[in-house]
Order: structure tokens, then sequence, then C-alpha cells
């Protein structure tokens, strides 16, 4: 729990430095960002503006899933939306209602985009922006937001900078029907009926332009903070990569797994391992750069059982599961004994495209607590895995799984 | 007249035997759920917490720290349903089947599986009928093998979410359990099945379908969707029962636009698909959980009252329901669908209906396209006009059944959304930052 509230804190700085905090206060935008490689993929930098848009305190962000601005009114298409282009890792704009801390309703165009390392192409974070969205309520019900372009011809685009699209689209309204300083003030804080909330509101292009240039903002400081650690992101997806032997969805899907488990490759020669989850790295003392290519067998020592190691090449030919109890080594020499599963792993072929190894530490078998067994957190394991390759390697346009 | 379709009937049992070699009773041996095995029985039992008003106002069950700890129930069909493949209780691996999305708008989903019908024979099908009543002699739930159940499902006593990993089956209180399904079309394909010794026929109740709610909310994910096929829109067992597997991808028609047609006192959402090759309703929201339940279980209740066949699928974590009327069977019996469609074999379920086509043979596999999906699903959809009148007798339903429940619940419904909303947020502080507060007691 401690360790999930260090790597949050720690989240930005290791990745932007210490001071890239500051040059993101600096942006007057809501916007916030969060770290999909933490468990629960919480915000980990929210800006002032979205606090006093939200009426929350920043402890009270920090930590969470963005999920918790939604509420009962919120399209639930459109969080599948969002989910989806989570999950693929691309840029999203959308309309999407959220809560405010008291309760109160509102609608803001969504806009938010992935940041990425120059080196592997991994997702480091994402970036949200919230451009709140405004509407004239009308005494019929059937409310609609203008288009704010329409009086963009009249030279109002000066005030734009100041108010925001939202403020500046009502009183556009305000100019046609309602007289300007009534709007002026009441743009963000207007009572929209509970009734009239769940009507889509519209974003004008002035509104998307804003949000887009805001993302821009973001991932500037961003990508120049990154320069100062030597970790270089960037907006785009770049395949300089030797690592990226699996496609970024797949690797979304599994690093939500918790345990320790590594993918090997049967079609690469010597069978290396492809994917090695957080657990694995932290049970073993390797880092990913070390174990990543290499065949599982520097797991292996003097006192390693040979016939074990029989059974499971033996298993591995057969193509079938097999569960040993084995002697293995850390990188600092230390042994521990693993009670190995092992298991092919079909993509949506149909084919076996890696074998997948869940480890478990004996001694720690009942640490965690769960209800689970050991061996049913294991297997459950094999059953997320199993589904994360079928499901990733089956889009209409991935070609490997 | 009686309708009647001949189909292939689906093996869900290892213990389903043609309706010939059926029933040679007594003393069975066989480990089941009947009278004769279940003393001295043991199963996991999965008790879950009944969700509190302001989780589920919010839209948010119980998953609120996120998508990356795996769900405690999640975990637990995981575990226990790969523990079944590796004692090879299925009739095939449905990992080696092949499977894609099929380019275009709405990602189609195709899978090819040979297997599945395999030495079976077709069996006739009375399909004018919804509501049957249980036949004993049948198949039925009891008879499945316990290997074959994973665990049993209930409400917990003292609202936390609890696990007994060996609990007796209480046969007084006729358990919900959930079992595999050894003719699985995705991985973790199981059935739900609600207070299996009462031997209820399939038909929706309130108190089932919020049980099957309550496991869609539960498992927090939303790759994990229920389903329910009535009678006449092939369900291919008079037990009830519910269906579920993984599958991570979106649906079709999770992906369908909607537009609204109503929303209820209870703050239910209704609306109807469009353009999407079935017409159908979608429910979402509510005040709480039970208002969404009801309004969907009430709109069932009138669709088999009228014998109407239908489907249900529960998607997004039990967010959004759809639910689909249907008259392909009835075509079919009447003699009004196509050669080349009825060629197919495709059965259109809840499932097929959803956009996860499985496909028997690898010629419509291969030349699967988003306009052959759409042609097929276009069969199953009632009319407009049809629709509209079924429609208009859902919400006669449902209309006199949420003044009802709004009484029962109006000292809820007095609150003010504002401070759901706030104590939300305060709720969800700790689970976003402490992953394990999934993990639940373990009482031996
Ligand atoms: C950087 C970022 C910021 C987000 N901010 C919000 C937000 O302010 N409001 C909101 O409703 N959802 C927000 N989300 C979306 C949710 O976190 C989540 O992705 C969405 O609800 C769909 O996934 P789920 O099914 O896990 O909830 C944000 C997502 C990201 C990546």
């Amino acid at each position: 729990m401690e360790s999930q509230l260090g790597l949050i804190e720690q989240s930005l700085n290791s990745s932007y430095s210490l001071w890239v905090r500051e040059a993101l206060d600096e942006i007057p935008d809501n916007f916030t960002i969060t770290d999909p490689c933490i468990c629960g993929h919480p915000i980990v930098f929210v800006s002032r503006g979205f606090l006093k848009m939200t009426g929350y305190s920043k402890n009270e962000v920090i930590g969470k899933n963005g999920r918790v601005f939604q509420g009962p009114k919120t399209c639930r298409r459109s969080v599948m939306e969002v989910r989806e282009a989570v999950r693929e890792e691309r840029a999203i704009q959308l309309n999407l209602l959220n809560y405010r801390k008291d309760g109160r309703p509102f609608w803001m165009l969504f806009h938010m985009c992935p940041v990425f390392s120059k080196e592997d192409g991994r997702v480091i974070n994402f970036i949200a922006v919230q451009v709140p969205l405004s509407r004239k309520a009308r005494r019929s019900g059937s409310v609609f937001c203008r288009n704010g372009v329409i009086l963009s011809g009249e030279g109002s685009m000066i005030n734009d900078v100041v108010y925001g699209s939202c403020r500046k689209e009502v009183r556009s309204d305000s100019l046609l029907e309602l007289g300007p300083v009534l709007a002026l003030d009441s743009a963000l804080d207007s009572d929209v009926t509970e009734l009239e909330i769940e009507e889509p509101c519209e974003a004008s292009d002035l509104d998307k332009i804003r949000a887009a240039s805001a993302i821009n903002r973001v991932l500037s400081v961003l990508t120049h903070y990154s320069e100062s650690t030597g970790r270089l992101v960037c907006g785009k997806r770049c395949y300089l990569s030797a690592l990226g032997l699996l496609s970024s969805s797949l690797t979304i899907s599994l690093g939500r797994i918790k345990q320790s488990f590594v993918l090997t490759d049967p079609h690469l020669p010597d069978m290396p391992i492809v994917y090695a989850s957080d657990a694995f790295l932290k049970l073993t003392g390797y880092s990913g750069q070390e174990v990543l290519g290499h065949n599982c067998r520097f797991l292996n020592g003097e006192d390693t059982d040979s016939s074990t190691l029989y059974q499971i090449e033996e298993s591995i030919k057969m193509e079938q599961a097999c569960t040993v109890r084995i002697l293995n080594y850390r990188k600092d020499k230390s042994s521990f004994w693993n009670s190995l599963h092992i298991s092919p792993v079909r993509n949506a072929s149909g084919k076996i495209a890696y074998f997948v190894g869940v480890h478990m530490e004996e001694s720690c078998n009942d640490q965690g607590g769960r209800g689970l067994s050991p061996e049913m957190r294991q297997l459950s394991t094999v059953g997320a895995v199993k589904i994360a390759v079928r499901s990733s390697s089956m889009g209409a346009g991935s070609s490997k799984s | 007249m009686m309708l009647r379709i001949k189909r292939v009937p689906t093996v869900v049992s290892n213990y389903q035997k043609e309706e010939a070699e059926e029933d040679r009773v007594g003393g069975c041996g066989r480990n089941c759920l009947r009278s004769c095995c279940i003393p001295g029985s043991k199963l996991p039992l999965y008790a879950y917490k009944k969700l509190d008003k302001v989780a589920c106002a919010k839209g948010l069950p119980q998953h609120e720290s996120g998508e990356a700890p795996i769900a405690f129930l999640d975990s637990l069909v995981l575990g226990q349903w790969e523990d079944r493949v590796q004692r090879g209780l299925f009739r095939y691996d449905v990992t080696a089947c092949e499977t894609k999305v099929i380019p275009g708008r709405y990602g189609f989903v195709a899978q090819l599986n040979e297997g599945r019908h395999l030495k079976k024979r077709p069996t006739e099908f009375r399909v004018d009928k919804v509501l049957q009543p249980f036949d004993e002699n049948k198949f039925n739930f009891t008879k499945v093998g316990q290997e074959e159940v994973l665990f049993q499902f209930e409400a917990s006593e003292d609202g936390d979410i609890q696990f007994f990993p060996s609990a007796p089956i209480d046969a007084e209180n006729s358990p919900s359990v959930v079992a595999i399904n050894v003719s699985p079309i995705e991985y973790g394909h199981v059935l739900l099945i609600p207070r299996i010794l009462d031997c209820l026929p399939q038909r929706i109740d309130r108190e089932s379908f919020l049980l099957a709610l309550h496991m869609a909310a539960e498992a927090g994910n939303p790759y994990f969707r229920l389903g329910y096929n009535s009678l006449g829109a092939f369900a291919t067992i008079n037990h009830l029962h519910f269906q579920a597997y993984f599958l991570a991808v979106p649906f079709p028609i999770e992906k369908a636009p909607t537009k609204k047609v109503t929303t209820l006192d209870g703050g239910v959402k209704i609306s109807e698909l469009v353009n999407y090759p079935v017409r159908g309703l979608v429910l979402e929201g509510g005040n709480t959980m039970e208002h969404l339940s009801y309004a969907v279980s009430d709109a069932c209740i009138c669709l088999q009252d009228n014998n109407i066949p239908y489907n249900v699928l529960i998607a997004d974590c039990g967010n959004r329901i759809f639910l689909l009327p249907q008259c392909y069977a009835e075509k079919q019996a009447l003699g009004e669908v196509s050669a080349e469609l009825l060629d197919t074999q495709v059965n259109p379920a809840v499932w097929e209906i959803s956009g996860h086509m499985v496909l028997k043979r690898k010629k419509d596999y291969e030349e699967a396209s988003e306009e052959n999906a759409w042609r097929l699903l276009a069969e199953v959809s009632l009319s407009e006009e049809r629709f509209q009148e079924v429609t208009a007798l859902i919400f006669e339903a449902i209309a006199s059944a949420d003044n009802g429940s709004k009484d029962l619940n109006e000292e809820q419904e007095a609150k003010p959304e504002a401070t759901d909303e706030v104590k939300a947020i305060n709720n969800s502080s700790h689970p976003a930052i402490v992953a394990g507060t999934q993990e639940c007691l373990v009482l031996q």
C-alpha cells in the first residue's frame, strides 16, 4: 500500500525529473496525467484548473482512476470508447458527462492521448484534457450547444483566451438571445436540470482546437523534461525498438496480471523470454533488459535437479501443461523453491504462440492472504494469460499476437 | 399447430446423453447434484457483497480499484476453469479454435468451431412456447457431475465478500451454482444456475435476474458478460440458466449507437439500438442496482408472458443490459428462412446477436464478412412495426411495476444526489490505492 503511493509519487520524477511538476503547474488548462504501468492505472498528476473545475483537492484525486468522476448519467457507451482507446493506446476525443465533488454533473470535451517511450515504444503515460462545455438551458427541455464558430466571424475570437471557448460560446448565444452580462457569469454554474443533463452537449470546433492545443502544451513539457532523465518520450509511437516483440495491446493486458510469470516464444531459437512480469523481476532480482531474449535456464544452478528439467522439456515437447517443484536461483545467487507451472498458450489462430511459466516461491505461498489457494491463483494467471494472448491477436489488423 | 425446429442440441455437460441413452436411474455413482449424491458433498462457496446504493449509483460497482488487480471472482472463475481444462473435462480446447475480428465498422467476431456439434443427432425443439413446464425426464443441471461445478454463488449474510474453499451443499436452501459448459464457445464459458435444486424452468424472475446482475458486477470485468436465451430463442435446456464467458474485445452490439426513449422514475435510462441489424432495447443507469434489475426482469417477464422469444445480454459489469426480442426460430419453423442462411447452421442466440458468430463450416468462416453477419442477424430481428408494438407492451409493464417499486424505495430516493457523490469518492479513496480490498475473508 505504501509502495503504491510511493510508485505514484515516483512516477513522474523518474521519467521527467523533479522539476517537471513546476512546469506542468504553469499550464493553465484542466488536465490529468496517468501511469498505466501502476496497478489500477491511477492519476499521477492533476492540474490546478482541473481541481478548480471539479472542486476536489489534489489528495483526493492523485491515485484515483479517472473513472471516479463518472456517475449515474455518464454515457456507458462513451466510457467503453475510452476504455478501448486506452486498451489500443490511441488518442480519443469525445464528450463526456462527469460529476463535481458536490455532485453536480457537467459536460466536458475529453481529449486523451498516450505518451510513448522513444526507446522501446511502450506507453509511459496518458494525458487527458478536460474542456468544460456549456449549454443554454431552454425551457422546452430540448437543449443543445450552439456551435462557437458561428460568431467567430464577428471578431469575438479575442476573448477566447480569457474565457475559454465554453464561456465564449455562451457569450455568443447570449449576444443573440440572453444579454452578455448574465451569461458570462453563469456559464459554468447555470443549473441545468436533471432531465436536461442527459442530452448530449456538443463541442464546438474551437473547443476541439483548445483541447488539442492543451494536449500539445502538456506533451511538449513532458518531452522537454524527459531529455533531462534521458528517458525520451514522444507523442507518436516509435518503432525503433528491438524489444517490441509483443503487440502493445498484449503488453497492456499482460501488465494487468500481477503474478510472477514469463512468456517464452517456442518459434524463436532457444525459446527466449519475450515477456517478464514485474513480479517475476522482483522475485528474481533481474531487470527486464537482463532477461528478455534469454532462455529461462539462467534460473537454474548447481543444485537444480536435472530430472526435473528433463520433465519440463518433455512436457514442452508434448505441448502439455506441467507443474513441478524446482530449485531456482536469483540474480544474487540465493536459491528458492519454485512451484512452477508451465502451459502452452495459443493465439487467435489456434496455434501455440507461447509457453507461459507461472512462478510461486514456496515459502511465500500463503502471503497475500487472498482466499484462493496458491494453486488456484497460479491457474487463474494461466487463464488470464490465455485470454490476453487470444484476444489481442484476433484484431482486424493485427498479424502477430 | 405446433411450431418445431430441428437442431443439434449443445452438449453442456458430460452427463448429457442422447435422449435414448438417458436415464439408467438409481444409485447413480457419478457424484451428481441430486439427493443420491449430495449428502456429505462440498463445493467452494463465494458469497458476494450486496452493493450499497452509493456504489451502484456511481456506476462503479465494486471495482474502484481499477483494471489492474484481477478481481476476486474473476480469478476464481479463471482458476477453476483452467483447473477443469487440465483435468480434461472439456470436449475440445476452445483456444485451439480459430477466431478473428471481421474487418468493418462494427468488428463482428467470427469463430470456427467444428467440434461443438460433433457426435450429436439433431433433435426437435418446440419453438412456439416461451414458457414450458420443467420436465424431470429431460436433461437438467441436477444431473451434471460435481466436478463440473466450479462453486456456489450466493449473497453474503453479513454484507462482506466471503469465500469458503470447501462448503457443504445445503440442499434445503437450494444453492445457486456456477458450472462449466463442456462445449465452450470461449475461454471461461460457464453456466449460472439459480437455485439449482428448485428445478426452475427457463423463465426469468426478479430474484434470479438480480443474481445474474450481481455476478456481472462482482466479476468487475467488462469482458466477462452474461447472456440469457429464452425458449424459442435458442435455449436448448429448459432449466433456468445464464451463460457467461470471457472475450476481451468489445461486442458489436456494445458499439451500436442508441437513441434514448425514456428515463424511468428509478433513474433507469431506456434506449433503442439504432443502426444495428437486430432491433432491441438498452437499459442502463438506475439509482440502485435493484432499480435496473427490476426494470429488466419486469420487461423479460412481460415478454415471456406474452409468448415473445427474447435474448438478454448483460454487459459492462452489469451496467448495460441489452434486451432483444426475436423471431428467427419462428421464421425457421414456418420455412421463411432462406436455405443459404439455414445451411450455415448458425443458431442466432444471445452471443450471435451480440456480434460473436460461432461458425461450424470452414467456408463460412473464411467468407465471414460484416455483410454476411448483418444479413443473418437482420432475419433475427422483429420488423419495425412489431418491435414498436412489443416495446409498447414492455413500457406498459415496466411503468406499472416502476410505480410499485418507487413507493418501496421512496426513502432512498429522497436523498440528494450530491451526498451520494461525495460519499462515493470518499469510499473509493481507499480501494483505489489498496488493491487488496478485493480480498475476502476465508472461513474454513
Ligand atoms: C489520462 C486519463 C485521464 C482520465 N480522466 C478521466 C476523467 O476525468 N473523467 C472520466 O470520466 N474518465 C477519465 N478517464 C477514463 C477512465 O480512467 C477509464 O479509462 C474509463 O472509465 C474506461 O475504463 P474502465 O472501464 O476501466 O472504467 C481518464 C483516463 C485516462 C487515461
